[in-house]
């Protein structure tokens, strides 16, 4: 008897399989959606999806992209922030890159290269220390602060640019966006070199585990002694970071800087975290997460191209799974007895 | 001849603009002692253990800490010499389990391929060893879960056991018993006494005077920022506690 209502309690009254559906859903339904093309491919064409190299490099880098602003903003959305200026960060950092590049290539191309990647971390490091001293020391709300520099980011990278792409002759820089190192394209080795720092810094680390904390309990996280405002600016930096690397690719892969290279990709980066699990009150999310809702918003996308469905329907899709997604969030605690202070 | 008290306030005074929130107050707390602070809404309770954990500086008066004239920079100093508070909220980051809020913010790491790498296995062994050295009944699945899926009173045991674990000699409780159910209460009063048998000195607040004659060994009631008076549970009853946190 007793111990029957132990056990009630230790559960919260969830079913176990329940637990574990909310918990690994992301990854079923990228396996549902792999199952879904690959059926559909082999009934109407006869041939392989997914083992087909071209498709998975394919896959790799139209999640590169969403994957590396989404890595930093999977540290930021944790402690309880956003970062909506990312997209345009990313754009100045290409722009500033191939400006960069533009002008240095003729005197020695190796060197422009390293100058120009130099140049996009340098330049995405400036906007991120603004969002960060605005929000860690001016107390301006995240969603502001970074809307905010959303604009002087987009601005900024078109003034630059002089309203259009700006275009570099560079075989270095042709060479690191589209190369392969034992198959893989470089954009996407670098993109995984990323993933696994941002992996262990937040899983294993102490950064990691004060950037869990602040989500979690930010007073807390005050009291016991951790130096919050200095995590907090550096948590927009390391977003800014993300974005700056994103920019970097963006210029080797078209040879080209362009103000609006990251525009589309704020809101799939948003989501890739998202559905990866992490909840937008703070406190929640995994780097592991964040790669498989990245993963599943290219399948996504690439699968309807790849079955011929008219793009739009991308949007469309992506949208209903970021909806979706945050609902699961917001029954998580319905359904696993869970208290939840955002109530 | 009694012993050196651990804590000693001198003539404490706080104003906040034109309000006194504490006025000449007095106040001795001994090692092994459980000293309960009583008083009506905006007495100065809040005030008075604000000022001996580091959040206020006294605007008049002195604290002496084991004998010696303490000025207290912030919470942080009044942590690393031995005092600890636990505030209402118990300030636990409900997403984290455990062993992460005992150690939250003093992490042990291990060495690895020359990083800092966060020691889960150490935390959690620590924390099983604190709570059961209180006599903590936590189910084990229980430690790798957030601490938000804990009862109030194992949360009130956490916070406790992290003060404890890091060599708290005075331990300052806001309303320790407030927001529990009966039998929670109950098992924060008996680790009250648990501490105060280990030598700890401990500082309560309560509005709960069943609470205060359980447990404490003197109580000091405030009234509007002066101290109303001081008594032994055995020298007084409800009554006059009242009297005193009311006036007339
Ligand atoms: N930070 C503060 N700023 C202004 N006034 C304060 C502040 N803290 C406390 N007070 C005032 O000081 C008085 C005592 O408050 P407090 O110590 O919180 O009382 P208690 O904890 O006994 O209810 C009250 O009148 C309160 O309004
Ligand atoms: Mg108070």
């Amino acid at each position: 008897m007793a111990a029957a209502a132990r056990v009630a309690d230790d559960e919260g009254g969830q079913h176990p399989a329940l637990a574990f559906l909310i918990r690994a859903w992301p990854w079923l339904f990228l396996i549902g959606l792999c199952v879904f093309f690959e059926s559909w491919s082999r009934a109407s064409y006869g041939v392989t999806f997914l083992g087909n190299t071209f498709n998975l490099q394919s896959i790799a880098l139209f999640a590169a992209f969403p994957l590396l602003l989404g890595l930093g903003q999977t540290f930021v959305i944790i402690a309880g922030g956003i970062d909506l200026s990312v997209g345009f960060v990313m754009g100045l950092a290409a722009v500033v890159m191939a400006r960069v590049m533009q002008y240095t290539t003729p005197v020695d191309p190796a060197l422009a290269l390293a100058l120009g990647i130099l140049a996009a971390i340098a330049i995405a490091m400036v906007p991120g220390w603004i969002n960060g001293t605005l929000i860690s020391r001016l107390r301006v709300p995240p969603f502001i602060g970074t809307l905010g520099m959303f604009g002087v980011a987009r601005g900024a990278g078109f003034l630059i640019a002089g309203g259009t792409t700006v275009p570099v002759n560079n075989p270095w820089l042709f060479a690191m966006g589209n190369e392969r190192l034992f198959g893989v394209p470089i954009p996407v080795a670098i993109t995984l070199l990323v993933v696994v720092a941002m992996h262990w810094t937040l899983a294993q680390s102490k950064f990691g585990q004060y950037t869990y904390a602040i989500g979690g309990n930010r007073i807390a996280a005050v009291r016991s002694g951790i130096n919050v405002r200095r995590h907090t600016l550096l948590l927009y930096m390391i977003s800014a970071g993300c974005a700056g690397i994103a920019g970097m690719i963006y210029t080797a892969r078209f040879s080209a800087g362009a103000a609006q290279a990251g525009e589309p990709i704020l809101l799939d980066s948003i989501a890739a975290v998202v559905i990866g699990g992490a909840s937008l009150f703070g406190g929640s999310g995994t780097i592991l997460g964040t790669l498989i809702g990245a993963l599943i918003i290219a399948v996504i996308q690439f699968g309807l191209v790849f079955i011929n469905v008219e793009p739009f329907w991308q949007f469309v899709a992506v949208g209903i799974v970021i909806i979706v997604s945050v609902l699961i969030d917001q029954s998580k605690g319905r359904l696993t007895g869970e208290r939840k202070d955002a109530e | 001849m009694p012993s050196e008290p651990i804590l000693r306030c001198e003539k404490l005074s706080k104003r906040f603009g034109g309000v006194h929130a504490l006025e000449n107050v007095d106040l001795v707390l001994h090692r092994g002692e459980v000293l309960a602070l009583a008083g009506d809404n905006g007495a100065g309770k809040s005030t008075l253990i604000k000022i001996i954990s580091g959040v206020h500086p006294p605007d008049d008066g002195a604290l002496f800490y084991k004998g010696e004239k303490l000025r207290l920079r912030n919470p942080r100093h009044a942590r690393e010499i031995g005092i600890e508070t636990i505030y209402q909220d118990l300030a636990l980051a409900d997403n984290l389990d455990v062993g992460a809020n005992v150690f939250l913010g003093r992490e042990p790491t291990k060495s690895f391929l020359g990083l800092q790498r966060l020691d889960r296995a150490r935390m959690r062994a620590v924390a099983h060893e604190v709570l059961d050295t209180l006599d903590i009944d936590i189910a084990r699945h229980k430690f790798v879960q957030p601490v938000r899926n804990l009862s109030g009173g194992q949360r009130q045991a956490v916070a406790i056991g992290r003060a404890i674990y890091w060599k708290a000699e005075l331990l300052i409780m806001d309303e320790p018993t407030a927001a529990l159910g009966v039998p929670e209460q109950r098992k924060v009063k008996e680790l009250i006494l648990r501490l105060k048998a280990q030598n700890v000195a401990v500082l309560f607040i309560s509005h709960n005077l069943v609470d205060i004659f359980d447990v404490a060994d003197r109580i000091l009631v405030l009234r509007r920022g002066i101290k109303a008076g001081e008594r032994r549970p055995s020298e007084t009853d409800h009554n006059e506690v009242v009297r005193l946190m009311i006036g007339g």
